[in-house]
């Protein structure tokens, strides 16, 4: 419409909110999803919620570039950022790949310099990138790094120095450089705004006087997460001078202590009356792990997923913790301690078992489907399951869902690639049946075990809400890639290892791939020429190709296809070919 | 066993390079493959040794973050080292060994002695000193049978046996 304020029509203008007023109304829609909506409207809204946006989730950072984010929304205070395939987690990208964070930092500095919070996961942090963001950002408060690498504590420390207004210091399972535990005496000696410090990742040892006089002036921590290398006397002293913290990591937990000693960390953690989680544990003796009984009774996650628990121990621990809704623990509790999460968790939601050794064959130290099924019989509100084990059977996959219908994410590890049920030796496709048919909310499946084009078949008919799903040595042919393709309308992030799909599976896909995330093959039967086609057709899809030393010229040795309106990237190292229609 | 060949096929292993037997399937009945046959400080049979190599020789599987490897690995990684004779232990890291190679090499300047030539079918041959160790299970085993990942995670302590009962241990039947 073309008008003037002369020609205004009265009725239109008088329903039109003033901008501030939508500004103020979008503010307090926070999810990403419902901004996105809302920005599609009409271009009034879309303007609002540009100026009004605070907060942006990018899940592929090279999905967009830094200078699309900053000029669409010149507001943002805060940015969470993930960069390399979830497959790098286990070596399977070069190290050299990319996400670096340190282009979206350039940028952010010249148009958005109110960054206030910084969370990274799978992206590359040099130490000078955590200087320029520790010099150019003088609001920023909240640094979060998960997964990432290219640091050493040098780059802590000048966070640290710098950033005067940090209220959180997140430093979560990445490949960090740890020269020393100088870094945490750079904090300002009035500094006290920290609420959440999490410094488990780092192996050299802290000063206990910096931390003690640290945590007794930041009257507003909430979680603090020790690394192994701290003391139980350290760790008392903490706890009685921040009885209210919410998140506890309590380091290593293995010192040997006197009775008295014993009994005075009790009653520290008698003084805790707001512990939702505690983690740690490294080295924890059973003995010491009494000690935290006084602090579980509102617990609701407990990570004892570094620790090699025996079942008698975690089955004394259980009855203490009444309101458990998470439980991580490795499988040396094996399917006795599970039995005991059964008999002693009603309202467990979530459980994840990891392996003790993962390349141990001796099933003593292991669980079975005993376990997983003891834990379903006892948790009716179980909706998150993560199982590593060395055997399974069809029935029991069944029966664990449907004693737990609710699933949303069941990721399942038979260790051993290609094993079928154990006791008839057929496929898991019934499993994984049972799972998509009973399970309607599913959103997040990993398989594993012998299992045939059924499974996928399974998938693609029944999984409807399904939005990642994570597939390794299984299938028999291309049919097993295209069922999901063309039945999971929801997909949104695919990863497939050593399964025998090739070209044609590839190009079944190319309706989906502009609605999800990303596309992960490798070891697959793809080849360069198959990804060349799905590049000319799809141009606005990065396609990229990893290729190994010594493979052949035509094969795909890995391949990476995500959509992206940021044309090809330009930082690619030379292992990685990128393809577009261009 | 057929119905393991069919589906290895199926699987296009070749393509992948592996090696797997498919354990439950053949060798053992029901029971999932408990197999005591690598327990003994004997050389393991063809397939067991092949099956637990590939699997630690598969990059990136099982899915387990670098980080918690390394965390978990952290547990055990100091072992005692004696030999029979020497006065007192040592012990060394074992981490910060990337292979058999550099260990017998460390414990052979540590404990002044030479370990002889080794080979999967009869051990270590040409020297009195036998390095061995003990697992998880408390079982004594010959250094260098299992896979080194393997090694790492089960060995408890070591130890060089001298003479007589260094014969009797892995050095053919």
């Amino acid at each position: 419409m073309d008008l003037t304020p002369k020609q205004s029509i009265p009725a239109a203008e008088s329903t039109r909110f003033p901008d501030e007023v939508l500004e103020r109304v979008l503010t307090l829609l926070k999810s990403p999803k419902d901004r996105n909506a809302v920005s599609l409207v009409c271009k009034d809204w879309y303007t609002a919620d540009s100026w009004s946006r605070r907060h942006v989730f990018i899940g592929n950072c090279y999905s967009v570039s830094p200078e699309i984010v900053a000029r669409r929304f010149p507001r943002i205070r805060s940015v969470t950022l993930k960069g390399k395939p979830r497959f790098s987690d286990f070596n399977l990208v070069p190290d050299n790949w990319g996400a670096d964070v340190h282009s979206w930092l350039l940028v952010f500095a010249s148009g958005s310099p109110f960054l206030e919070e910084l969370r990274l996961k799978r992206m590359r942090v040099t130490d000078g990138s955590l200087e320029f963001l520790a010099l150019n950002f003088p609001n920023f408060r909240a640094l979060s790094l998960l997964s990432c690498d290219g640091f050493s504590t040098s780059g802590l420390a000048t966070v640290a120095t710098h950033c005067k207004n940090l209220i959180e210091l997140d430093i979560q399972e990445n490949g960090i450089e740890d020269l020393s535990g100088e870094w945490l005496s750079c904090f300002p000696d009035n500094f006290s705004t920290l609420e959440v410090l999490n410094f488990s990742n780092l192996i050299t040892d802290v000063n206990t006087e910096v931390l003690e006089r640290l945590v007794s002036r930041c009257r507003s921590l909430k979680v603090l997460k020790l690394n192994r290398s701290s003391s139980l006397d350290c760790l008392h002293r903490l706890l009685t001078s921040a009885p209210q913290l919410t998140e506890l990591g309590v380091g290593s937990f293995s010192q040997e202590l006197t009775p008295q000693q014993h009994a005075e960390l009790k009653h520290a953690f008698g003084f805790c009356k707001n512990l939702t989680v505690l983690s740690g544990f490294w080295d924890a003796t059973a003995l010491n792990l009494s000690a935290v009984y006084p602090a579980c009774s509102g617990l609701s996650f407990l990570n004892l997923s570094y620790t090699a628990l025996q079942s008698q121990e975690l089955a004394s621990l259980l009855p203490h913790c009444p309101c458990l809704r998470r439980l991580w623990v490795l499988d040396s509790v094996g399917d006795r301690g599970l039995e005991a999460v059964g008999a002693n968790c009603p309202s467990l939601e979530e459980i994840r078992v990891f392996p003790t050794d993962p390349f141990d064959e001796d099933m003593l130290h292991t669980v079975t489907e005993s376990g997983i099924v003891a834990v379903s019989q006892g948790c009716p509100k179980l909706h998150y399951i993560l199982y590593f084990c060395r055997q399974m059977t069809n029935a029991a996959v069944a029966t664990v869902v449907r004693n737990c219908p609710d699933f949303t994410h069941f990721r399942l590890c038979i260790m051993n690639p290609g094993q079928p049920d154990h006791t008839t030796n057929q496929p898991m496709d019934e499993a994984f049946g049972a799972v998509v048919k009973t399970c309607k909310k599913l959103k997040r499946l990993s398989i594993s075990g012998l299992l045939t084009d059924l499974t996928f078949k399974y998938i693609g008919e029944y999984a409807k809400n399904l939005e990642a799903l994570s597939v390794a040595f299984a299938g028999s042919s291309d049919l097993g890639m295209q069922y999901v393709m063309e039945g999971c309308s929801k997909l949104k992030k695919l990863e497939i290892r050593d399964c025998p799909f090739g070209n044609a599976a590839l190009l079944s896909g190319l309706e989906r791939y502009e609605s999800m995330r990303s596309l992960w093959m490798s070891a697959c039967n793809v080849t360069v020429d198959g990804c060349k086609a799905l590049a000319r057709q799809m141009p606005r899809l990065n396609v990229e190709v990893m290729k190994e030393e010594g493979s052949d010229d035509c094969k795909a040795d890995k391949v990476y296809v995500y959509r992206t309106v940021a044309g090809p990237r330009r930082d690619a190292p030379p292992s990685v070919l990128t393809f577009s229609s261009l | 066993m057929e119905g393991g060949v069919a589906y290895e096929q199926g699987l296009n292993l070749k393509a992948t390079e592996l090696t797997l037997g498919l354990p439950g399937t053949g060798e053992t009945e029901g029971q999932g493959g408990v197999r005591n046959n690598n327990k003994r400080p004997m050389p393991t049979s063809e397939t067991n040794e092949e099956e637990s190599q590939a699997l630690a020789q598969i990059v990136g599987w099982p899915p387990i973050r670098s980080y918690r490897k390394n965390s978990l690995q952290e547990n055990g990684m100091y072992v005692k080292v004696s030999m029979d004779g020497a006065p007192y232990l040592r012990k060394i890291d074992l981490k910060v060994y990337r292979g058999y190679p550099e260990l017998l090499k460390a414990l052979e300047a540590m404990f002044k002695f030479a370990a002889g030539v080794y080979s999967e079918r009869e051990g270590y041959k040409g020297s009195e000193y036998v390095p061995t160790y003990e697992d998880k299970d408390g079982d004594w085993m010959l250094v260098g049978d299992v896979p080194w990942d393997m090694f790492m995670s089960s060995c408890k302590r070591l130890r060089i046996m001298k003479g007589s009962e260094a014969r009797g241990l892995g050095c053919g039947v």
